[in-house]
Order: structure tokens, then C-alpha cells, then sequence
């Protein structure tokens, strides 16, 4: 394979290294950028307006600058921050594929965008019948009955489907206190837990990567709700034995949460609903091209079995018999989750890249997701440590363990070096389970050609050690002083010692 | 089909004998036979980019927007202007396509941006350090909770009525799984009624509240300091550019709905939910956090920071869940109250203000329209109709407005009114005329 830069972003122009002044050292007084419509209403004054008890006497001090001064700050900024429109950003179990334009433009419709979410269903039918479908979508790819759209973002649907889980069993007349966590589990997992009000039991990966069935069996009891898994895990390997693990977990009476992180690598190979799930997060923001927008905006629906469907979140939007679409809310509803209707744009976003790549397409999706992965590590092999070699998924995890000890060049090392040669680093440190982990996660939308060149980058930096504690040194600002930021907390501008 | 994916049918087979396999479905060996779908999915064959906007626009044609709709319903979310300037940068690439800034010699731009957001939020809440968002307004008054009540050991949370009653869902919701005694404090006169006695961890207080009316915090400060509670204020970012900020009257956390800054109506989200609390607290703030330091060769750089409050190191016993936020949103919100500035935000909120007060006072002189209360009202108001308010929305659709929010039976009925500095007054005197037909 020949490598080319069609993800490598080494030529993006950078003017200087000087740092870029905040917004609020651009100030100058009596400066402005706001204009307002002319509406010829009564100009009364604040005193008019507002009773004396509560009237302020200035507004609070935000920043004075000129729409010009505006938009150049946020334009440098925007040219010291690495994108996935910019180069491959391979960052595992964060599944950063390319964002469809068509999906931007279908979200920013007026007739999307202009509707109060207040609006009665009457007025509102386009959405509705875009949310029922897209829910429908949802139901259709995971195996699974109803959906909530509601949850807006990953960890939100964990705590949802915990939610679910607590009133299922409470209707059951069970009390149970414990769900049970592998050890390679996203941290989100066990903070959810603790909020839907129960206790987090971890069970060990066994020497395969996967679930270790036996202590799976010795931690299950009559106390526990149920189990979240992410298949594939963490490491990006299929859990073999779930239709095992799914049969043991409901013997006790215990539910299966499906963690959809990874839901990428199966789409329309296999689905967790025939796997025997019973809860479901999906993150439209990795599997759906949602844009992750710098940490966020994303969306976490949560899709259920129909044992679990009367509990979910109201309002849903459904088709009724008169041919209109309408909210309902299911009788046993463990309530709101969202001020409204979820992040409906967001949502808007994954029902076009579902449209647009339909069934077959979606299958697609998984089919190079896999062969990437599969295909990079064969190609590191022999020059990172692949602490589980064997066929994976959408991603794998390398380690630098052997390079630590031969040349002290750790997994943070490595991903300051991949910086300067013109790609995002991987994810590292995690899982918790492997020293110095590379999590490795290409998705389906970089070329071979792409693949060659950050394997040509990792190859080069493995058998080039020497300077990469210095690394990056081509980027806006080199490494940062992440204990002094702790240590000296200065958490806004206002905050800064006096110089 | 696939539209995205770049193989082409000679790389796919290149890159399958390099691994030694003969299809694609070897792939998924690891994936018992069984479980592997025979069918595919049962989902319809993919579309050209023209067919999807051709269906999108289908979809979106389906609502009746603010093109044809004149917007005077309020309730948490508000017609506000978005500048081209806001949008324009918002929508930048870089910012839309960025992960969380986990490399954050990459990402100086989102981080920077998120560091001057919140020093505006403190700014304009008037308490000293803020988050890098939250999802929503409910999210953030979750959030708020689960801190008060860690701080001070206390699970009782006395929560006003004044606050949006979907939001106290969302609490309510959450609270199955905290185990947080939720006691609602009823309004009288439009304000909220707090009891003299009895202990609590959190005072909750929504400022101006959900009926619009302007609550007295030093009345809520009272009830916190006498019930041991820390002081919860949900507030109105727009209505701070004219009344006193919430830590002014000593609010320990302040928490709110940040749509109103550059983000568009769509249907209730994505929204921004604001958060913000006194320096003391900040070792159990929820969420990001971004800090000031340097790097290697002393230049200014930003990171997130005070990290082992959170879930991905914390695990079972980090501050809260969240690990996606609302950065985008964020960012915009930063954007737009730079473009606002001091002047414009009180601009602004005297736009809103008086609007709102030429349409109160012109609908409460139509016969069937009356006072939900005698409370002082500043960018949102609510009237009693003896036309149930469900049915003056649905025939003033008719009319081309969306007349206002239904309120529900813990307030009587009526309806919620609010006015943006979007609408003029020959819209709000047609407003009115049509409410005058409708209220009969």
C-alpha cells in the first residue's frame, strides 16, 4: 500500500508560535458589534421596568470589542485546534469518522431549526414523524422494541437505562443492590451506577481480553440488577461467550445493559438485542457521524426490550390510529430525562446519515471499520506490543511496553510524537487494563493510502526515540504543565495572579 | 450505498490478503454463527445527497416554523436573534469536528474558547468559577443538587414550584436513583412561599421563576442559611443584564438555560446547560473544567483540569457521569456574548422588557384575560383565560402565532407569555387584535 496525505495534516499552515490573547484582553470601552431589529416599541427606561430592589446599576462586564476584532479571535482559534475535517484523529473507542456535510446542511433547515419545542404535536408533525422514524431506525439496527430519544449523550443513556433497570426490578417487587462492571469497562459505566443507586461490582478480564465467565458466575447472586457491557469491549475484541454470560446474568433475574460505544463495528452484522440485551445506549455522536463539536453536542438513545418498553421515558413521539403523529407517554414512565425532547438536531443529523447510507451501507460502515482496524495492526506487529493478538474489531490496543524499556519511550511519548508528524494520537492509557496503552480505532472513512502513512508515522517514531520527550514541537504549544494547572488553579481569566 | 467509505473494491481485496482471508465476512469470525444476521438490516436501501434533502426538506416543510408562526412562547426556551457572526463561526469546522480536548497541544482553540466562556458565566452569574457546560437547563439543576447535597450531607432538597415543572420532572426522575427527598414549596402571589423551619441540603429557587415573576433572593437566602442548605439559583441569563446577579445575593451554585445566547429554537436541543458555584465547591463540580497554565517553554496554554474529579479516573466515586458535554454550544454561547458585549446584553434584556410589558398590559385590558398574580414581571409573564390555554394555542395557530405555553394544573392553568426583542409592536398589536377573537 502507498501512502499519501489525503489524513495527514502536516502542511496545514501555521504564522507563528505567539500565543492568541483572550477575548477579554481584546476589549476596548464603548466598543461594540450588537445591532438590534427596529421594532418601535414603548422605550421605557430600566427604572421604568425593573423595581429598585432588583434593578442592577451596570450590566456585568463581559467583553467590548468590534464584530471585526470577534471574528478574527474565534478564526485563530479555530487554526490551533486539530479536527477530523483537518486529518485522521484514530482516537479509540471515540469513533472520530468523517461527519457527512449533507448531514450540516440537513440539520440547519428553517423548518427545523425555527420550532419551539412547546409547539403543540398538531403543529409539529415533520418532527415528529422524523424522531418516530429514526427511533424506529434505532429499534431496527440494535434488535430491540421502543427507544427514547431523550438522553443527550452517552453517559445520560447509561444512567437512563439504569433508571429503567431499578423500576423493572422495583415492579418485580425485587430489591437488588449491585451491577456488575468488567474491568475494561469506560469509567462512565461505574459513575452511573453509583447515581442510578447502586453498588458497582468489577469483574476481571480473563487472559483473552474478554468477560471471565467463571468469576462472572462466583459474583452472581440475588442481589444483582443486572451487568453493562460494551461488545465488542474495550479492547475491541468480541465478548465469544455473551450468549452465555446473557443466559447466567437472567437466571438470577439480572438484566444485560449494552453499552453502545462500539456499536459501529456490528452495524448490520449482528445486533445486541439477538445477543440477549435488554438495555441499550447507542452514541449517534461516534456510530451516527454526529460532529462531537469540541466535547459535545452528542446523543444517547436508549433502546429496550418490550418487557422494559412501559417504563421508558416520556414523552415519545408515535403515529396513531388517525394517521397523526402524536406524544405519548408509556404508563409506567420513570419520567423526563430532558428539559425537552433530547438533542433534537443531533438526532436530525444521524436520521440523514441513515438515510444516506441506508441498510446496506450501514453494513458497509461496519465491514471497513474492521478491515481498518484488522489491517493496522498487522501492520504494527512486530513494532509496538499487541498485548492481544488476535482478529478484532473496529479498533486494538498496542503498548509500548518493550519500547519503554528499551528506550523509555512511553504510550504519552508516542502520542506528543504522532502530534508533529500530522495526526491526532490515539487514545492512551486506556483500557486500565494494559500498561502503556495505545487504543488504536481508524474508523471506515480513512483510506488505505491514509493507514500506510500513520503506520509510516508510528513506524518512524518507533525506530526514532531519541527527542520525543521534547515532542510536540511544531504545534501551537508544546507539551503542558498539566500539575500547575491543577496545583495553581486559575479557572477563568479574572482568576489570574496580578502581573 | 456506503457512501462514505473510501475503498475502493481492489483495496478491500489487497487489504483482506494481506490478513490472509478471502471475504469480508471473515472478518466477524469471532461472532458466533448464530448471532450473525442473515437478512441485514431491515432498514431501506441508502440515498443520493439530493434524495436526502429532498426528504429532509420534506420533513422540515411538515412543521409550521417561525416563518409562519410569530413566536410568544417562552418557558425555558426563546426566539432570539442569531447573528451571522455567531453562526458563522460556530459552525467552523474545526470547532464542529474536534473530540474532547484530551491532546491539548491540538486543541488550544476549543479550550481557550471554553476558558473564556467561563469567565463569562462567572461574570455574569457573579460566583467565581464555572464548568464547560452542562446538557441542558434540567441536566444542570441535577447537577446542582447532587453537589449541594454531597457538600452538605444533607438528601432533603426543597425545591420551589417557581422553578420550570419539566425540569423539576428531570430532577424528580433522578432522584429514584440518588435517593434525594424532594419537597416542593408552593408560590403564593406568584412568588415562592418558604417554610420557616426544617433542614435541607439544597434551596432551590428559579429567578425571574417559571411564571415570570422576579423572586426575592434574599428571601431564599434566609431559607437556605436557616435550613443548613446550600443555595441553588436557577436563573435567567438574559435577565442579568438588568437585575442583580444571583451571587450577589450569596448563591452558592448557579445553574440555568444558556439557549438563549446564539442557539436556535430546534426543538428543544441541543441546549447549553450553564453551571457555575463559589471556589469552595469546586473540588465536587460536575463535568470539565478548563485551567490556565504554561507550557514547556513558559508560553500561556489551557488544559482541562482538577481531572480526578472525574468519571474516566474517579470511576464509581467521581463528582458526576458526564463525559460528553455541550462544547459546541459553549463556544457559540461564548461567541455571542462577546458580540452582545456589556451594553448589548443590557440592551438586550431592555428589549425583552419592554416588550414584554407592552404586550401585558395590552392583553390584560382584553375582557377574558386577567393577572396570573401581582408579581413584578420582567421578560415573561402569565394571564388566566377562561378559554382553556390549549385551546387559544391551537386557534391562534390559525392566526399565525404560537400564542404561549399552556401552564398546568399546579398552577390553575392560564397561559405563559414571553416576548423577544425579535418582535415589534405592530406584531405584538396583531397579536393581541387575534388574541381578542380567540379569548372571547
Amino acid at each position: 500500500m502507498t501512502a499519501a496525505s489525503g489524513g495527514r495534516a502536516t502542511s496545514a499552515p501555521i504564522m507563528g508560535h505567539d500565543e492568541e490573547p483572550t477575548i477579554f484582553e481584546l476589549s476596548s470601552p464603548g466598543r461594540s458589534a450588537h445591532s438590534f431589529r427596529t421594532t418601535n416599541v414603548p422605550e421605557w427606561s430600566a427604572e421604568e421596568l425593573v423595581p429598585t430592589a432588583h434593578l442592577r446599576e451596570e450590566p456585568p462586564p463581559l467583553t467590548e470589542v468590534s464584530e471585526r476584532d470577534l471574528v478574527a479571535h474565534f478564526t485563530r482559534l479555530t487554526h490551533r485546534q486539530y479536527s477530523v475535517d483537518l486529518g485522521a484523529y484514530p482516537l479509540g473507542s471515540c469513533t472520530m469518522k468523517y461527519n457527512p456535510k449533507l448531514c450540516d446542511d440537513a440539520a440547519s433547515l428553517p423548518g427545523l431549526t425555527d420550532v419551539h419545542p412547546a409547539a403543540p404535536a398538531s403543529l409539529t408533525q415533520g418532527w415528529l414523524e422524523l424522531l418516530a422514524s429514526l427511533a424506529d431506525t434505532l429499534c431496527a439496527v440494535t434488535g430491540m422494541h421502543s427507544c427514547t430519544l431523550q438522553p443527550p449523550a452517552g453517559a445520560a443513556g447509561e444512567l437512563t437505562g439504569l433508571l429503567l433497570m431499578r423500576a423493572w426490578h422495583q415492579a418485580q417487587g425485587r430489591q437488588r443492590t449491585k451491577v456488575i462492571i468488567p474491568d475494561s469497562a469506560h469509567g462512565t459505566n461505574p459513575a452511573s451506577v453509583t447515581l442510578g443507586g447502586y453498588e458497582t461490582v468489577t469483574v476481571p478480564s480473563d487472559d483473552r481480553g474478554c468477560v471471565d465467565v467463571a468469576a462472572l458466575r462466583e459474583r452472581l447472586d440475588a442481589d444483582v440488577a443486572g451487568i453493562m457491557l460494551t461488545n465488542p469491549n474495550t479492547l475491541g475484541l468480541f465478548e465469544e461467550d455473551i450468549v452465555e454470560i446473557a443466559r447466567a446474568v437472567h437466571e438470577v433475574g439480572g438484566l444485560l445493559y449494552y453499552d453502545g460505544a462500539n456499536l459501529n463495528a456490528i452495524l448490520g452484522v449482528t445486533r445486541p438485542g439477538d445477543m440477549g440485551f435488554d438495555i441499550v445506549h447507542m452514541n449517534l455522536h461516534k456510530t451516527f457521524a454526529v460532529p462531537h463539536g469540541g466535547g459535545g453536542p452528542g446523543a444517547g438513545p436508549v433502546a429496550v426490550s418490550e418487557r422494559l418498553a412501559p417504563y421508558l421515558p416520556g414523552p415519545l413521539p408515535v403515529l396513531g390510529d388517525d394517521g397523526a403523529y402524536r406524544w405519548h407517554t408509556p404508563p409506567q414512565s420513570i419520567g423526563r430525562v430532558h428539559s425537552w425532547h433530547g438533542n433534537a438536531l443531533a438526532l436530525a443529523r444521524a436520521y440523514s446519515y441513515i438515510l444516506a447510507n441506508g441498510g446496506d451501507g450501514l453494513r458497509r460502515v461496519a465491514e471497513a471499520a474492521v478491515l481498518n482496524a484488522n489491517w493496522l495492526r498487522h501492520r504494527l506487529r512486530g513494532i509496538y506490543d499487541i498485548p492481544y493478538d488476535r482478529p478484532n474489531m473496529h479498533e486494538f490496543v498496542a503498548s509500548t511496553v518493550s519500547l519503554k524499556k528499551a528506550h523509555n519511550l512511553k504510550a504519552i511519548d508516542v502520542a506528543k510524537r504522532l502530534l508533529e508528524e500530522g495526526f491526532h494520537s490515539p487514545t492512551t492509557y486506556f483500557p486500565l487494563i494494559v500498561d502503556e496503552a495505545l487504543m488504536i480505532e481508524p474508523t471506515e472513512t480513512e483510506s488505505p493510502q491514509t493507514l500506510e502513512a500513520l503506520a509510516q508515522a508510528l513506524e518512524h517514531i518507533a525506530a526514532n526515540p531519541d527527542g520525543a520527550k521534547d515532542a510536540p514541537r511544531t504545534t501551537p504549544v508544546r507539551r503542558v504543565d498539566e500539575a500547575r494547572a491543577a496545583r495553581q488553579l486559575i479557572p477563568t481569566f479574572d482568576a489570574r495572579p496580578a502581573t | 450505498m456506503g457512501h462514505f467509505v473510501p475503498h475502493t473494491d481492489a483495496e478491500i481485496e489487497a487489504m483482506l490478503a494481506f490478513l490472509g482471508l478471502s471475504s469480508l465476512d471473515e472478518l466477524f469470525d469471532s461472532i458466533p454463527a448464530a448471532l450473525r444476521l442473515a437478512e441485514g438490516l431491515a432498514v431501506a436501501p441508502g440515498l443520493s445527497e439530493p434524495d436526502v434533502m429532498a426528504e429532509m426538506t420534506r420533513l422540515a416543510d411538515a412543521n409550521r416554523s417561525g416563518r409562519d408562526l410569530l413566536c410568544f412562547a417562552g418557558g425555558g426556551a426563546y426566539d432570539h436573534e442569531v447573528p451571522a457572526a455567531t453562526r458563522r463561526l460556530t459552525f467552523r469546522s474545526e470547532f464542529v469536528t474536534a473530540y474532547t480536548p484530551y491532546q491539548p497541544e491540538v486543541a488550544q482553540g476549543v479550550l481557550q474558547a471554553l476558558f473564556e466562556y467561563q469567565t463569562l458565566l462567572a461574570r455574569l452569574t457573579g460566583v467565581d468559577v464555572a464548568n464547560a457546560s452542562l446538557y441542558d437547563g434540567a441536566s444542570a439543576t441535577v447537577e446542582a443538587i447532587n453537589l449541594a447535597v454531597a457538600a452538605t450531607g444533607r438528601q432533603r432538597v426543597w425545591l420551589s414550584q417557581g422553578v420550570n415543572p419539566t425540569w423539576r420532572e428531570v430532577v424528580r426522575t433522578f432522584a429514584a436513583g440518588t435517593g434525594h427527598e424532594i419537597t416542593e414549596v408552593r408560590l403564593e402571589e406568584g412568588l415562592t412561599a418558604w417554610p420557616d423551619e426544617g433542614e435541607a441540603g439544597a434551596v432551590v429557587v428559579q429567578y425571574p421563576n417559571y411564571l415570570g415573576g422576579i423572586e426575592y433572593l434574599t428571601a431564599a437566602r434566609g431559607a437556605a442559611e436557616r435550613a443548613g442548605a446550600l443555595l441553588v439559583v436557577v436563573f435567567d441569563p438574559v435577565a442579568a443584564g438588568l437585575i442583580h446577579s444571583p451571587g450577589a445575593y450569596g448563591a452558592d451554585v448557579v445553574v440555568g438555560e444558556g439557549q438563549p445566547f446564539g442557539t436556535p429554537l430546534s426543538l428543544g436541543g441541543p441546549y447549553l446547560g450553564l453551571f457555575a458555584c463559589k471556589l469552595e465547591h469546586v473540588r465536587r463540580l460536575p463535568g470539565r473544567l478548563v485551567g490556565e497554565t504554561v507550557d514547556v517553554d513558559g508560553r500561556r496554554a489551557y488544559v482541562t483540569t482538577l481531572r480526578t474529579r472525574e468519571q474516566d479516573i474517579r470511576r464509581e466515586k467521581a463528582s458526576s457521569n458526564v463525559c460528553t458535554n455541550q462544547t459546541l454550544i459553549a463556544v457559540c454561547c461564548a461567541i455571542q456574548l462577546s458580540w452582545l458585549g456589556s451594553a448589548g446584553l443590557r440592551e438586550l434584556a431592555l428589549r425583552c422588557a419592554r416588550g414584554t410589558r407592552y404586550a401585558r398590559e395590552a392583553l390584560l385590558a382584553l375582557p377574558g384575560v386577567e393577572a396570573h398574580s401581582a408579581a413584578p414581571t420582567l421578560r415573561e409573564f402569565a394571564v388566566r383565560t377562561t378559554v382553556p390555554a390549549e385551546t387559544i394555542v391551537e386557534r391562534m395557530a390559525d392566526e399565525g402565532f404560537l400564542a404561549g405555553v399552556p401552564l398546568g394544573d399546579e398552577y390553575g392553568g392560564g397561559l405563559l407569555v414571553a416576548v423577544t426583542e425579535r418582535r415589534t409592536r405592530a406584531e405584538i398589536d396583531a397579536y393581541v387584535a387575534a388574541m381578542g377573537k380567540v379569548v372571547k
